[in-house]
């Protein structure tokens, strides 16, 4: 992996600590050259991996990308899913067999329940597979090395201790894509135990890490500890706090830790992009 | 020792709640019960969680010492009285019950059989909101005048198949299932809702429920105000709740990340200065030892527990709490003549 990605929060109105400046985004990023553009400005400042939601707008992005395939040919993506609020405003509407009916591609779905006979494992194992499928789709074409499960998934499977299902979400990502399995969370040292006692060996695992202790649950110094002492292959993201601390003492401090391989990040102009990057750089270049 | 939880209804707020409790170390789950082959069938493969279809033979024979009921509104009444009257202690999601009269039979009970009692109002565990409630309560923005409470959110933004919160009958609609959480944080931030006037239940896209809901109040502190929510506006990428509080010192903006006051001279509470101020949930928030969704879901579900093991009071959230914003909510919808 790269030592620094690029994130896609704030094409999505996604702002964690302000309501007005999401929608300031929605309004900014309406038009899909605006994404593209902001793209160019962090392939220019050397992010040539893209970490992205499988919303909707990231499908019309990977038609521009395979349309200009000269121009992005050392372009990657690593997509995330699945897009957690597509399916939490469903399931709020349509309760959770309603929502996997409606996002569950063909038949399958249907015949089961016509059935009227009991689940049986290799019915959940099809349906995780479709849903892996259906949102895979839109790359298809596209490099991506790393596919990532999503916070909301991740934590809701390895608190319900739903370990065959983490690992089954491995194995399928790399039988069926030959990509590397990570795993986005908000609980990184009880997801690491739990995936490595499903057998699963220095995992990529993608968790909030800041100076502040924002999103790090059971605070930060079981963090640093689990860094400084286990394997697994680390991204630090939300290293700002959602904007909470100033950048280059955000930085500083996520660039001090040992085992963090990549540090996602978000921005929207060309100039905060290009900050970040230097930032970055400048005090990897000055470890030891 | 662990405390013996159950739940009934793994359904979206089930399921989430169960997930919070499975990875809470001073929590063991006895039984999961829920209706749905689908859902059961995956937690009966794939958990270690007992799992049942009959609520009152899990309760019989799990015999949890508290249980979390998360099924459709319309059975709350029922189940939660089925717990009480085992001696269980109870949360129940929101909103609490179909009709205030329940509420209140439930909330009677729960408190003549000294049980810990509470419901899923989670903003209450927000940190933005709870130092408005602060901020108000301690009177540091000065008499309330106005408020408008708010909450925008895309869930139904098409014409659908019905469920439960389609029909009317079962606890469905804006009012009962999103406005609720607006009102409760009315209730308990300014003070509760005593008249509603000129009250709009809109439909946009259902066929039998409420779209929006937007009406007048009047508190018993005096202070007037708007309600206004609408869960058919697409414009926003998830629910977002807030409250405006125009008072005699100082007027309050807040959602549930970003809390903005403004301070008319300089005597304002500690950390704060005249004129406006922004503080952060970064700020605000406490650390919680696992996170889902958001930290307000698992201080609710840690405060409960606490309650039970004795070393939180039972004031947050409590029947009582629900109870008065049933009452609201029956206020609300008396007042609409006509639907539009």
């Amino acid at each position: 992996m790269e030592r620094i990605l690029y994130g896609d929060n704030q094409f999505f109105a996604v702002n964690h600590l302000s309501d007005s400046k999401s929608q300031a985004l929605a309004v900014r990023f309406k038009d899909n050259e605006a994404i593209i553009r902001t793209l160019d400005h962090a392939r220019e400042a050397g992010i040539n991996t893209f970490m992205c939601t499988t919303h909707d707008r990231i499908a019309q992005i990977c038609d521009i990308i395979r349309a200009n395939p000269e121009k992005y040919k050392d372009f990657k993506i690593y997509p995330c899913m699945p897009y957690a609020h597509k399916y939490a405003n469903a399931m709020t509407d349509l309760g959770i067999a309603g929502t996997i009916k409606q996002y569950v591609p063909g038949n399958l779905f249907g015949t089961m329940f016509k059935g009227g006979k009991a689940f049986i494992s290799k019915d959940y194992v099809s349906i995780m597979e479709l849903l892996i499928d259906a949102e895979m789709k839109m790359f298809k074409g596209i490099k991506t090395p790393v596919i990532f499960l999503q916070n909301v998934m991740t934590d809701l499977l390895l608190g319900l201790g739903m370990v065959d299902l983490l690992k089954g979400y491995h194995d399928y990502i790399i039988t069926k894509y030959n990509a590397e399995p990570g795993y986005i969370t908000m609980n990184m040292p009880k997801l690491l135990d739990t995936l490595e006692a499903a057998g699963i060996s220095n995992p990529i695992i993608c968790a909030s890490i800041n100076k502040v202790n924002f999103r790090m649950s059971g605070g930060k110094e079981i963090y640093e500890e689990t860094l400084r002492t286990r394997k697994f292959r680390a991204i630090a993201m939300q290293v700002l706090a959602g904007g909470a601390i100033p950048p280059k003492e955000a930085i500083e401090y996520v660039s001090g830790l040992p085992n963090v391989e990549s540090i996602l990040f978000g921005a929207s102009s060309k100039a905060n992009i290009q900050n970040t990057v230097s930032t970055i750089n400048n005090f990897d270049s000055n470890k030891v | 020792m662990a405390v013996r939880v159950a739940l009934i209804g793994a359904g979206k707020m089930g399921i989430s709640h169960l997930s919070i409790l499975g990875a809470n170390s001073n929590v063991e789950v006895v039984g999961v019960c829920d209706t749905s082959k689908l859902v059961l069938g995956a937690l009966q493969k794939y958990t270690q969680f007992p799992c049942y279809t009959n609520h009152s033979k899990m309760l019989d024979q799990a015999k949890p010492d508290a249980v979390v009921i998360a099924v459709p509104t319309k059975f709350h009444y029922d189940f939660v009285k089925d717990a009480l009257s085992r001696n269980i202690h109870v949360f129940a999601e929101k909103p609490f019950c179909l009709h205030p009269e329940q509420s209140a039979e439930l909330t009677a009970l729960a408190e003549s059989k000294n049980l810990v009692n509470q419901v899923g109002y989670h903003n209450k565990f927000v940190g933005t909101f709870q130092e408005v409630k602060r901020l108000v309560k301690e009177g540091h923005i000065g008499e309330v005048q106005h408020f408008e409470g708010e909450a925008y959110g895309p869930v139904v933004i098409k014409k659908k198949a019905d469920t439960w919160r389609s029909d009317p009958s079962e606890g469905g609609g804006c009012l009962m299932d999103y406005a609720s959480h607006v009102i409760d944080l009315i209730n308990d931030i300014l003070s509760p809702v005593k008249e509603a006037h000129g009250t709009i239940l809109k439909t946009i896209y259902s066929s039998q429920v409420d779209d929006a809901v937007y009406s007048l109040l009047k508190l018993e502190s005096g202070a007037s105000g708007l309600l206004s929510v609408n869960w058919s506006d697409e414009t926003y990428r998830k629910m977002s709740t807030s409250m405006t509080i125009l008072g005699s010192k100082g007027k309050i903006i807040s959602d549930a990340n970003e809390l903005k006051v403004f301070f008319k001279d300089q005597k304002c509470p500690q950390g704060y200065s005249k004129g406006w101020n922004v503080k952060y949930v970064t700020d605000l928030a406490g650390q919680v030892d696992f996170y889902l969704r958001g930290e307000e879901y698992s201080s609710q579900m840690d405060y409960f527990i606490n309650t039970v093991t004795g070393e939180s009071p039972n004031t947050i959230n409590n029947f009582k709490s629900a109870w008065i914003t049933d009452k609201a909510i029956a206020t609300i919808k008396k007042s609409a003549k006509n639907q539009y």
